[in-house]
């Protein structure tokens, strides 16, 4: 089943791409070829091979139980909160929660993974920004 | 005799102290990487390129750090399949069959002693050939045309299917959205935009090293928070080595078996496609067919370590040949320091010999050099590396994870690429989890442009006749050997493919 949906996604894909590459415009000095029919290619390989996906699916993969998925969206979120407070918060201190959380959720008990959070940020900051001069997010306080 | 000028000339280069030690470095952490679960050649590489990056290392000593990780990771990948069954990476999971038993025997020491001087043969035997073949292959290579490059960037695709995923399909599928990737951003040709959605930070198309990091080393992540596999296999098991030499008995039974199987491997490894996995595959099956009178392969034969060793470190070196003479990669870790080329502006092919020589012939010497430190590094410290194993994952990961970020953030400053990057996580967390093969995917970002550019070059030059990608008989060679090279698996290697294939559920996804 999951292979049918996901041919089947791939074909609303393949659609997608092809109709945003109908719309490209074309410039006025353009070789014999042009900017479309590449992305054309593309989309009809993508279409085909997502119909046969569909059509002829495989084993079902193992997806993980609810609370496994919950827990990766978390790490996503938790991820995407990090890229965007890196400039804000500073190097040290996001990568900080960032990684004391990932050892947190992967079993580290409160201590090890605060431990591990601070020790990664340190320990980055000092091989790549003081020993090779890496230039990383710079917060309030300077680090 | 032209080449050993060249490889004298290629020593000078390497044997900085610069060079050396990045060298040594490389070795190391590689020997690391590939010995710990979870962390294979092509992610590792993958992460470390954002720090080659930032030393501000030049073309020569960038390859050199991370083909010695590469050459690393296939020595490093056994540790673990010898002493707890479970293989560091996919290539070493051959090794397992007789290692671990060995392993039980009590000869923990003797196996891996052993499968480090069938690597070391492999890898040696493997860069003379690198020496020998490559510059055959770019004599061929300057006949191309732009024809005919397009034609064999598209037996590239299509015979990576047939080795990297039991689905052509699926395989299909990875490699058109690798491409269509690649078309995001302004067509260098004609000016205009394409699939960028007025997102100005789109213009540029996306950074395949981005794309590279997420769909290598942070979908690893996230495998492993869905597993919430936080320990360390090695945990509670008593590591043992015992003798740390091999007798010279086994070394000689041994012998015949490393020769045979490092040229097989070599050969597997050149092949578009194929990797250092299928090159420890068909070794190890190979001398089961040929030496196993008895039937003790997977009882512990110490043939039945040496062959997959040798074979796959062989393959890693022959994957080497098509990536440098053609720009054409063969496997998941080669099409990642094709993308390390790629970003220090040297476009690998059969000018890369004669422009840029010293890069080649450097990277060479440096293969030489980089193969006796991992001999000297495996056999009397391996005990070092065992212990290595007892990191937990839930320390390691977020470090990986964190790495990642670090590395991308450091090219770019830029919280966008950030975002991507962790797009293209979950989008390889998803592709693994449905058997979709990872390694296309990162070819079709890499190649795309070049392969569009070729095809509009072909056309152009013909005034708009399409028919002229099938005019040259080496256009037709090449666009037959594809055609093969796709339907054959379909047809007949169901059943060796679904053997090889049966032990490697998401781990398959990034085969090298």
């Amino acid at each position: 089943m999951s292979d049918r949906i996901f041919g089947v996604f791939g074909m609303l894909l393949a659609i997608g791409y092809a109709l945003a590459a109908f719309a490209i415009e074309e410039s006025f000095l353009s070789d014999a070829v042009g900017p479309k029919a590449f992305p054309l290619i593309i989309a009809a390989i993508l279409g085909l091979s997502s119909a046969a996906i569909a059509l002829r699916p495989e084993a079902e993969p193992e997806w993980p139980a609810l609370g496994r998925l919950a827990e990766i969206a978390a790490a996503v979120v938790v991820m995407i909160i990090y890229a965007e407070m890196l400039p804000v918060a500073g190097f040290v201190i996001a990568t900080a929660f960032a990684a004391a959380y990932l050892a947190w959720r992967l079993g580290s008990k409160p201590l090890e993974a605060v431990a591990t959070g601070i020790g990664t940020s340190v320990g980055i900051y000092v091989i790549f920004h003081l020993v090779l001069g890496l230039s990383l997010a710079r917060g309030p306080l300077g680090f | 005799m032209d080449t050993l000028s060249n490889l004298a000339d290629g020593f000078v280069i390497a044997l900085t102290w610069q060079n050396l030690l990045l060298a040594l470095l490389g070795c190391f952490l590689g020997t690391i990487m590939g010995a710990l679960p979870g962390l294979g050649p092509s992610n590792g590489v993958a992460i470390l390129i954002p720090l080659a990056f930032t030393m501000g290392l030049g073309a020569t000593p960038s390859l050199i750090l991370l083909t010695s990780v590469y050459y690393g990771a296939m020595y490093g990948g056994r540790i673990s399949s010898i002493l707890l069954n479970i293989p560091g990476d996919e290539p070493a999971m051959m090794t397992c069959l007789d290692g671990y038993p060995m392993a039980k025997k009590g000869m923990a020491g003797e196996a891996l002693s052993l499968s480090g001087v069938a690597s070391f043969v492999g890898a040696f035997l493997a860069t003379w050939g690198l020496i020998l073949l490559a510059p055959q292959l770019v004599k061929i290579a300057l006949l191309f045309g732009p024809a005919e490059y397009f034609a064999l960037f598209a037996l590239a695709f299509m015979t990576l299917g047939g080795v990297s995923s039991t689905n052509q399909a699926k395989s299909a599928f990875a490699a058109a959205l690798g491409l269509g990737l690649a078309t995001i951003g302004v067509d260098t040709q004609t000016g205009v935009p394409r699939f960028t959605f007025g997102e100005v930070h789109l213009y540029d198309g996306l950074d395949f090293l981005v794309a590279i990091v997420g769909l290598f080393a942070l979908s690893e992540v996230f495998i492993f928070l869905e597993h919430r596999h936080g320990g360390s296999d090695a945990q509670g098991r008593k590591i043992e080595i015992g003798r740390i030499y091999p007798p010279l008995s086994m070394l000689k039974q041994c012998t015949p078996t490393m020769l045979r199987t490092s040229v097989l491997g070599f050969l597997a490894g050149v092949l578009p496609g194929a990797g250092a996995s299928l090159g420890s595959f068909i070794s190890y099956s190979m001398e089961k067919r040929l030496v196993d009178k008895e039937g003790t392969f997977g009882t512990g034969d110490p043939r039945g370590v040496a062959a997959p060793e040798a074979g796959n470190n062989a393959a890693a070196g022959g994957a080497l040949v098509p990536m440098l003479a053609l720009g054409v990669p063969g496997s998941g870790t080669t099409a990642v320091l094709l993308a390390v080329l790629l970003s220090l502006n040297i476009t690998p092919g059969p000018l890369l010999f004669s422009q840029n020589p010293d890069v080649v012939w450097g990277l060479i010497a440096a293969l030489f050099i980089a193969n006796f430190m991992l001999l000297a590094m495996n056999i009397p410290m391996v005990g070092l590396f065992t212990r290595i194993l007892l990191v937990p994952s839930r320390i390691l990961m977020p470090i990986v994870a964190m790495v990642s970020f670090v590395g991308i953030y450091g090219i770019s400053g830029s919280t966008f690429d950030l975002l991507v990057m962790i797009g293209f996580g979950v989008m390889g967390w998803g592709l693994r989890k449905l058997d979709v093969p990872l390694v296309p995917v990162i070819l079709g970002t890499l190649l795309g442009n070049a392969m569009e550019n070729n095809l509009r070059r072909a056309i152009s030059i013909d005034n708009g006749n399409w028919w002229t990608l099938i005019d040259s008989p080496l256009a037709i060679a090449l666009w037959t050997i594809a055609i093969i090279g796709f339907v054959l698996p379909i047809i007949v290697n169901r059943k060796a493919k679904a053997k090889m294939h049966q032990k490697r559920d998401e781990e398959g996804a990034i085969s090298d």
